[in-house]
C-alpha cells in the first residue's frame, strides 16, 4: 500500500476551507494544572461566538436553509453549533496530555487521529498523549453522536485549537520562568527550548501555566505546510492492548456484583411474551439466580454466560405473534416494486435508446463481532451504564425517562466497541440491561447471543433501485434513479439531530429524515442531461428492526448507477474507463479514477471468465475510485465451502483477486488509519456484492451464525490490494469510516458483469440460489454450543 | 460441585464448577481471563481461539469437564511466555503491520496464526501459501483480512529465526 505523495503542498494557504494563519479562539480553563479548551462546531475564528463565556448561553447562529446544506456531514457538523460545549486538553504535571474524546471508538481509529491532532498542536510525542472516551455529557446535546463518518470533520479544528492554546500557554509560562521573550523560545517533543540553551519540560510548566479564572484566549495555528504529524502514517495507539488481549470491551469491565445475563427472544420479529411455563424450574437450574419477563423477552441471570445459554434454551414460553409474520422476501420485493415512483422524463424522440433496469439489494445485518453488550447498575436514585454507545446522551435521556430519574443521575460510561457499523447507534442493549437490573435489584452484565444478533438485530433494509437512462446519437439525454426501500429507522442518532435542526421547518416527519439523508448523500457525478434521484419507502419505520450498515444509501445506489454507466458505455461502444473520463463532471473524481486506472493497469488482457471493473463515488467531502479484478472461472467459483468450514454445503462463488483503490478525503490526518478504513470498506463491498445477506421467511431471518451469513472471509480476500491515499486537495479532513464500501461494491459488480457477460440485478448475486446451510430452529431461539473434545 | 483442574498459561488452576460449562465461560466468568473473546459460542467465528497442548481450539465449544489435569491451555495472555519473551514474534508482526481495527477478533486471529505456522513448521513447511491463509476461518467484521495475511507471512519468518 502506498501514500501517494508525502511531500505535501501548503494546502491551507489561500485554499477554501484549509487552515490559514487566522486567529482561532478558545479558553484557558481555571484548574490546578494547565487546561485549555475549544468549542466543537462553532466558527472558532469568530470571537463573538467562540469566546463567549463557557456556561453562559452564546448567541445562536441562524440556521441555514436546507438548500444551503451541502451534504449530510454539514448537517451533522452544524447540528453541534448552537449548543456545543467545550472539549478540553489537560497538561499533566508528569508531562503527559489527556483528552476525553466525546465519541465512540469502535475500530475507526479516531482515538489515534485525535492524539495526532493534539501531538501536532502541542509538539508532544504521541506516546505522551492519553485519549479516553468521554462519558455521556448531556450538555453536548447532539455533539456526542458518532455516525455518518463525521468525527474527524467535526473535531479537527477544535482539537487543534485547544492543543495550540496549551502550547502557547506553556511558552508564556516558560518565558516568565526564564525571563526571556516568547519569541526567543521554541518547542519540541514536550520541551521548551530557549535560544540561550535552557530547556524546560512541559511537565515542569504544567502547574505554572495553570490559571485561576477561566478566560477566552486566541492562538494562531501553524500553516499546514509545517505539519510534522498530521498527514504522516501512524500506527494505532491501542494496537498493543489489542494484540495482547488487554484491550477492554464492555464484557471485560469489572463491575462488582454484575452477573452474566441473556434474553430468551420470540421466534419472529417483534413477537411478544404471552406466558412463561417453567420460570421456577429454570430459576432452579445450576448457577441461575433470576428469571424475569421484560419488554423484549424473558431475561435470565446466572453465574456464567454458559449457564445463561442453558437457561434460555430450557425456557418454555408461549409467544404472541410478531409484526411481520406473514412476510417473506418475495412479498417485500413485490411491495417495493409496486411503490417505485415514476420516472419524470417526457416522451423521447423515436430513435432514442432506453436502458431500464430494476435492481434489488437484499437485507444486510449490521452486527459487529462483539455482540450487543451492556452493564447496568440501577439504584433507587441513580443508574450507571457501561456500553459502547454511538448516542450516549440519547441513552442517558431514555434511561432517565424510563426510571423517572433526572438525567444527571444517569451515568453513561462509553466503552470501546468491538465494531459498530451503525449498530451501536441504537440503545437496545443498554435499555434492556436497565430494565433487567431494575427488575432483579442488582447490577447485570447483558450479552446478546450471536444468533440474537442475526435474528433480532438491526438490518439495512431491502431495497430496489430502478434506473432508466435515455441515449440519442451518442449523447446521454437523461439518467434517473428511483430508490425504494423498506423504511430505515433514523429515530435514534441521525433522526434526533435532523429533528432538532428542522424544528423550524414545517411538516417534519419520518420520511423527511430519510429523504434528507438520501438527498444529501446521493449524487450523479456525470454530465448526463436530465438527472434525478428520488426515494420512496414502504412500511412504518419500526416494522422491521432497521438501521444503517456501514454507510447509508450509497452502497446500493452507487452499485446500480455504476452498472448502468457500464451499460451506457457498452451501448455507445466506449470503454468503461474512457467513458467515465469523458462524462465525469468533477475533477477530484477524475483524479482518483485516473489513479486506479493507471496503477491497476486498466485494460490489460484478462483470461476468459475473469475481468476488471471500475467505479467512482463521492460522499463525506471526499472522492474514491476502485478498480477490481474478479475470477469467475469454474475452478474458483466452485470451490466447496466445506473445504474451509465444516457442515456447510455449497460453493464459495467468484473471487475478487485484486483491488486498486484511490481515496481523496481532502486531507488525510492519518494515511495509515485511512487505508485501514478503506480496507474494511472494500471487504464489506466484496461481501455485499457476492455473498452477504439475510433471508426473510415468514417474519423471521433464516440466518443465525457467521457460517450462514457469509460476510467476507479469508477465502474471499484479494491476493493483491493497493490502497492509494491521494495528496491533500481541500486541506480539510473528510469522513472515512464508511467511505470504502460503495465504490468497491460497484466495481465488483461491474467486474462480475463483464467476466460473465450477464448483468446481475439482485445483490448479493447468490441471494436467490439454494440456501447453503440448514437454519437453526426458532424455538429455542439460540442453539447450544457444540461439545467437542479438546486436542490431545 | 466437581473440582476442575488443568494447566492455564503455565499454572495449575483449580475451579469448582459443573463439568458441562464450556471452558470459555470458566476462563472469562470464573477465572477473569478475558483475552479470549465471545463472538458466537458455536465454534464458528474463532474469536475465542486459544491453544490446548499447542493446538488451536475453541473453548466456547469444549466442556471444562473434558479437560485432563495435564492439559495445557494457553490463552493470548500466556502466548509470550511460550517463547520466553515479552511478546510473541507473531504479536510483533501484528504490531509492525498495524493489523487491528476494533481489535475484538485479534487475540483469536493471533492464536490461530501461531498454531497454523507451528503446525506447518512441524511438517517441515516453511513457506506460507495463499491456500494456507485461505483456510483460516476466523471472522474479522472490521475487514482486516489482508493485513492479517501480511502479518502471518512476516510472523512466520520471525518464528523461524
Ligand atoms: S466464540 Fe468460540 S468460535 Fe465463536
Ligand atoms: S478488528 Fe474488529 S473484528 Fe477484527
Amino acid at each position: 500500500m502506498s501514500v501517494d505523495d508525502r511531500a505535501r503542498p501548503d494546502v491551507g494557504m489561500g485554499q477554501p476551507g484549509g487552515i490559514t494563519r487566522r486567529r482561532f479562539f478558545g479558553y484557558l480553563i481555571a484548574a490546578p494544572t494547565l487546561v485549555t479548551a475549544a468549542r466543537l462546531g462553532i466558527d472558532l475564528t469568530d470571537p463573538s461566538s467562540a469566546a463567549a463565556q463557557p456556561g453562559l448561553p452564546s448567541a445562536l447562529p441562524s440556521l441555514p436553509s436546507p438548500s444551503d446544506l451541502v451534504d449530510l456531514n454539514d448537517i451533522l457538523t452544524y447540528a453541534a453549533d448552537p449548543t456545543a460545549n467545550l472539549i478540553a486538553v489537560i497538561i499533566n504535571p508528569n508531562g503527559t496530555a489527556s483528552f476525553a474524546l466525546p465519541r465512540d471508538e469502535s475500530g475507526q481509529g479516531i482515538t489515534t487521529s485525535s492524539a495526532m491532532l493534539i501531538a501536532e498542536g502541542l509538539d508532544l510525542p504521541l506516546s505522551k498523549i492519553n485519549i479516553s472516551l468521554a462519558a455521556a455529557r448531556p450538555e453536548l446535546l447532539f455533539n456526542q453522536f458518532t455516525g455518518g463518518s463525521n468525527t474527524t470533520i467535526a473535531t479537527y479544528t477544535p482539537i487543534l485549537v485547544a492543543a495550540a492554546l496549551a502550547r502557547q500557554a506553556l511558552l508564556e509560562a516558560a518565558a516568565i520562568e526564564l525571563g526571556e521573550e516568547v519569541t526567543d523560545l521554541t518547542t519540541s517533543a514536550g520541551f521548551v527550548y530557549s535560544s540561550s540553551g535552557a530547556k524546560l519540560s512541559y511537565g515542569s510548566l504544567a502547574t505554572k501555566a495553570a490559571v485561576m479564572t477561566t478566560s477566552a484566549a486566541s492562538v494562531t495555528l501553524k500553516p499546514s505546510s509545517d505539519y510534522t504529524i498530521i498527514g504522516t502514517p501512524q500506527k494505532r495507539i491501542d494496537a498493543l492492548a489489542a494484540v495482547t488481549g488487554t484491550k477492554q470491551y464492555t464484557l471485560d469491565v469489572v463491575v462488582p456484583g454484575a452477573m452474566p445475563t441473556m434474553i430468551c427472544r420470540a421466534p419472529t420479529i417483534n413477537g411478544t411474551v404471552v406466558s412463561v411455563q417453567n420460570a421456577a424450574a429454570v430459576q432452579a437450574m445450576p448457577g441461575i439466580t433470576n428469571v424475569v419477563t421484560i419488554s423484549t423477552g424473558v431475561a435470565v441471570v446466572g453465574q456464567t454466560f454458559g449457564q445463561c445459554i442453558d437457561a434460555v434454551i430450557a425456557l418454555d414460553v408461549t409467544w404472541g405473534p410478531g409484526s411481520v409474520d406473514d412476510l417473506s422476501d418475495a412479498d417485500v420485493q413485490a411491495a417495493l416494486v409496486a411503490a417505485e415512483l415514476p420516472f419524470t422524463v417526457p416522451t423521447l424522440p423515436i430513435l432514442a435508446q432506453t436502458i431500464d433496469v430494476d435492481f434489488t439489494f437484499w437485507w444486510k445485518c449490521n452486527s459487529a463481532l462483539e455482540p450487543q453488550t451492556a452493564i447496568a447498575d440501577v439504584q433507587s436514585d441513580s443508574c450507571q451504564i457501561w456500553s459502547s454507545m454511538q448516542t450516549p446522551i440519547l441513552v442517558a435521556e431514555s434511561v432517565a425517562a424510563y426510571l423517572g430519574l433526572p438525567v444527571d443521575a444517569v451515568t453513561c460510561n462509553v466503552t470501546e466497541g468491538g465494531g459498530a457499523f451503525g449498530r451501536r447507534m441504537f440503545n437496545n442493549a443498554p435499555m434492556e440491561a436497565v430494565e433487567i437490573s431494575q427488575a432483579v435489584g442488582m447490577p447485570v452484565k447483558l450479552m446478546w447471543h450471536r444468533t440474537d444478533e442475526f435474528r433480532y438485530g438491526r438490518v439495512h433494509p431491502a431495497c430496489t433501485d430502478h434506473v432508466q437512462a435515455n441515449l440519442l446519437l451518442g449523447e446521454v439525454l437523461s439518467f434517473e434513479q428511483r430508490h425504494t426501500g423498506v423504511s430505515t429507522d433514523y429515530t435514534q442518532g441521525f433522526g434526533e439531530i435532523l429533528t432538532s435542526l428542522a424544528a423550524q421547518l414545517p411538516d417534519q416527519n419520518f420520511l423527511e429524515y430519510s429523504n434528507t439523508i438520501f438527498e444529501t448523500t446521493v449524487n450523479i457525478p456525470y454530465n448526463f442531461g436530465i438527472t434525478s434521484q428520488l426515494l420512496a419507502e414502504i412500511y412504518d419505520y419500526d416494522t422491521f428492526h432497521s438501521g444503517s450498515v456501514r454507510n447509508l444509501y450509497n452502497p446500493d445506489v452507487v452499485c446500480a448507477r455504476e452498472l448502468i454507466v457500464d451499460q451506457i458505455a457498452n451501448a455507445m461502444n466506449i470503454d468503461p474507463y474512457t467513458f467515465r473520463s469523458q462524462y465525469l463532471n468533477d475533477s477530484r473524481a477524475l483524479a482518483v479514477l485516473d489513479k486506479v486506472a493507471t496503477v491497476g493497469k486498466w485494460g490489460r488482457k484478462m483470461k476468459p471468465h475473469t475481468a476488471q471493473g471500475i467505479a467512482v463515488h463521492s460522499e463525506y467531502h471526499g472522492r474514491v475510485a476502485a478498480l477490481v479484478e474478479i475470477d469467475c472461472t469454474p475452478t474458483t467459483t466452485n470451490r466447496p465451502l466445506y473445504s474451509y468450514i465444516p457442515d456447510v454445503t455449497g460453493t464459495t462463488g467468484p473471487r475478487v483477486t485484486k483491488v486498486v483503490f484511490a481515496v481523496d478525503v481532502g486531507l488525510a490526518i492519518n494515511p495509515l488509519g485511512l487505508q485501514a478504513q478503506m480496507m474494511g470498506g472494500i471487504m464489506d463491498g466484496i461481501g455485499e456484492a457476492l455473498t452477504t445477506s439475510l433471508h426473510l421467511q415468514d417474519g423471521a431471518w433464516l440466518e443465525g451464525s457467521w457460517d450462514n451469513y457469509f460476510y467476507t472471509r479469508q477465502w474471499d480476500v484479494p491476493f493483491e490490494l493497493d490502497i492509494i491515499v491521494m495528496p491533500p486537495t481541500t486541506g480539510d479532513p473528510g469522513g472515512a469510516g464508511e467511505f470504502g464500501v460503495a465504490a468497491s461494491k460497484a466495481a465488483v459488480a461491474c467486474a462480475y458483469a463483464r467476466a460473465t457477460g450477464t448483468l446481475p440485478t439482485s445483490f448479493p448475486i447468490n441471494h436467490n440460489e439454494p440456501l447453503q446451510f440448514t437454519p437453526f430452529p426458532y424455538v429455542p431461539p439460540i442453539p447450544q454450543s457444540p461439545d467437542l473434545q479438546p486436542p490431545a | 460441585m466437581p473440582n476442575q483442574t488443568f494447566i492455564l498459561n503455565g499454572q495449575q488452576v483449580n475451579v469448582d464448577c459443573d463439568d458441562d460449562i464450556r471452558l470459555l465461560w470458566v476462563l472469562r466468568d470464573l477465572l477473569g481471563v478475558t483475552g479470549p473473546k465471545y463472538g458466537c459460542g458455536l465454534n464458528v467465528c474463532k474469536a475465542c481461539t486459544s491453544h490446548c497442548n499447542g493446538q488451536a481450539f475453541n473453548p466456547c465449544s469444549v466442556e471444562v469437564g473434558n479437560l485432563q489435569p495435564t492439559d495445557e491451555i494457553t490463552t493470548i495472555e500466556g502466548l509470550p511466555a511460550t517463547v520466553g519473551k515479552a511478546l510473541h514474534p507473531m504479536q510483533e508482526a501484528w504490531l509492525k503491520v498495524d493489523v487491528p481495527q476494533c481489535g475484538y477478533c485479534q487475540p483469536g486471529q493471533i492464536m490461530t496464526a501461531v498454531a497454523l505456522v507451528n503446525q506447518l513448521l512441524a511438517a517441515g513447511i516453511s513457506t506460507i501459501t495463499d491456500a494456507d491463509l485461505d483456510s483460516i476461518a476466523n471472522v474479522c467484521r472490521c475487514g482486516t483480512y489482508y493485513r492479517i495475511r501480511e502479518a502471518i507471512r512476516d510472523g512466520a519468518k520471525a518464528m523461524q529465526s
